[in-house]
């Protein structure tokens, strides 16, 4: 029997714990901690704060990129854009479509959030515009338009958007056979600098209330404008932006695992980076849940030593 | 209608609700819920660090009901409300930071031994799903960063097909799971992991290193040894 005012050198770790017992005050020490930490917490809002970038608008974007914002137009308008070839959950396209080894969970999941590009982003944005029969007579002639012809127009207006110039805000390009295309997409530029088009894609014509920005975000965010505030906001993948926030701040620093897969091959290189890394982790995120029972890995702490350290009053006082 | 002073006792052993006092009197009797006193080997400031997980959880949650009772617009608008998302952003890194120390501190312990293995799960659990409480937090911000992050994180979802029900740029869809359910989840989890703590109790220290050890106590660590620390 142990005697129960020294510690057990080999305690049992199923039993109760036969050796002495000091006073713990659980409550006293729940709240001395909840004030420690709402002190620093309101120390480190004093002097830190916190970062607030305000989001890119398509009013921003166009009023600031104006042929950034016409070529992301003009290929949602002719769909050889990236969302336009994307595929699941957005359409039947192929182009970002992932797999692991044989199995596309991608395609599995299906078509749930479908958008159409030309139509969501150019065509029925451009019939809300009141009034404004050019723009009306432009519509219908595309509208009746061969697809040939219209993807021929969209292909002649996006290669020689390099040239154009802006005149009091509207485009002007060399000449060209762009059909009507040319004046739809200046009508769509006034109305995305307008701020018309925020709220058009925002609530899709029909809603008064709406919370679901996937339209705008997809179509904000396959412009050069918003990548490039991105980078210089060092939020690139290629720069950890997983992990990072806006400004200096310390942002989801808990992925920094996530985001360091990305930054080495073979993932770095791999059309199906997502995919792959996300199996990666879901690996690795049940072995870090399963630790009591994988062989090795449970007995590591005990190779270790690191307990010793933690223990070092108690194996002090048994060991001398 | 009074109820009767005294039911026979059959009759009692019978009631659902007798049942669940009884079981729950039995399992976590008061002075193992809130003991005053602990055993001699709980003396490290690694022990602190799950207490400041709790405590910085709470201010998490206190400011971000204010944020939220005040509306996703408002801490854009005014500096008060400037303030308190400043006080919910520093609340979750010092949240992440206890839990992360807390977590290894008990990895190094071993803290699974001794038929503890649930309370490693529900906290292994508990930060994974913490993870997923802050990222639908930051793509619900209405910034330039929730922004950049639904864009990034897309990818990477809709590559494994969670995009298709969980999509990050559907701001009602990440709002609702950021402020209702995950934090929930989180609130049940730490619960049943304080409970479980309560339950089995702070795992003891190993066998220590001694030039002679005595019979019995040989053969409790050659028992460890040998597979007892696994759950």
């Amino acid at each position: 029997m142990p005697d129960p005012v020294k510690p057990p050198a080999f305690p049992d770790e199923r039993a109760p714990w036969p050796g002495p017992f000091v006073r713990y005050d659980l409550v006293k020490e729940l709240v001395v901690a909840l004030g420690v930490v709402l002190a620093v917490v309101v120390a480190l809002t004093v002097l830190f704060s916190s970062p607030d970038e305000p989001p890119v608008t398509i009013q921003s974007w166009s009023k600031a990129a104006p042929a950034d914002f016409l070529g992301v137009a003009v290929s949602e308008l002719n769909r050889t854009s990236g969302v336009a070839t994307y595929g699941p959950p957005y359409n039947e396209g192929t182009g970002s479509v992932q797999k692991i080894g044989p199995i596309s969970l991608q395609e599995a999941a299906g078509v749930k959030v479908p958008i159409e590009t030309a139509k969501d982003y150019v065509l029925e944005p451009l019939h809300e515009v009141p009034g404004a029969p050019r723009l009306r007579a432009a519509l219908a002639a595309y509208e009746q338009a061969p697809a040939a012809l219209q993807e021929k127009w969209a292909a002649n207006y996006e290669k020689a958007l390099p040239e154009a110039r802006f005149v009091a805000g509207v485009p002007v390009l060399p000449p060209g056979r762009y059909g009507p295309v040319a004046p739809m997409m200046a009508s769509l530029l006034a109305m995305g600098q307008s701020g018309a088009l925020d709220g058009a894609l925002l609530a899709g014509g029909h809603h008064f209330y709406a919370t679901d920005y996937t339209k705008p975000l997809l179509f904000v965010s396959a412009g050069e404008y918003f990548e490039k505030l991105a980078e210089h906001q060092h939020l690139l993948g290629t720069q950890w932006g997983m992990m990072n926030e806006t400004g200096s701040y310390p942002g989801q620093v808990w992925l920094w695992l996530f985001s360091f897969w990305y930054q080495v091959e073979p993932f770095k290189s791999s059309s199906n980076a997502d995919a792959l890394i996300f199996m990666v982790m879901g690996v690795l995120s049940l072995a870090f849940i399963c630790i009591p029972f994988i062989p090795g890995l449970n007995r590591l702490p005990r190779r270790l030593g690191v307990y010793r350290l933690i223990w070092r009053d108690h194996y002090r006082e048994v060991e001398s | 209608m009074s109820a009767p002073a005294h039911r026979p006792a059959k009759a009692e052993r019978t009631m659902w609700t007798t049942r669940v006092r009884e079981r729950a009197v039995r399992e976590m009797p008061p002075e193992k819920l809130l003991p005053d006193r602990q055993p001699s080997y709980v003396s490290s400031w690694i022990y602190v660090f799950g207490v400041v997980t709790i405590a910085a959880f709470a201010v998490v949650v206190a400011s971000g009901v204010i944020l939220g009772l005040k509306g996703p617009e408002w801490w854009h608008l005014t500096g008060l409300g400037h303030f308190v998302n400043s006080m919910h952003l520093w609340a979750v890194e010092i949240f992440f930071f206890a839990m992360v120390v807390h977590l290894w501190g008990k990895f190094f312990m071993g803290a699974w031994r001794g038929g503890r293995s649930r309370t490693w799960v529900t906290g292994a659990i508990t930060f994974l799903v913490a993870i997923g409480a802050a990222f639908t937090g930051y793509v619900s911000q209405q910034n330039f960063d929730s922004q950049w992050i639904a864009f990034e994180a897309k990818d990477g979802l809709n590559a494994v097909g969670i995009g298709s029900f969980f999509n990050v740029a559907n701001f009602g869809q990440m709002y609702t799971w950021h402020v209702i359910l995950l934090p929930t989840v989180v609130v049940l989890l730490i619960v049943g992991h304080v409970l479980l703590v309560r339950r089995t109790g702070v795992v003891p220290p190993y066998a220590a290193r001694l030039a002679k050890a005595p019979p019995a106590a040989t053969a409790t660590a050659a028992g460890a040894a040998t597979g007892a620390e696994d759950a």
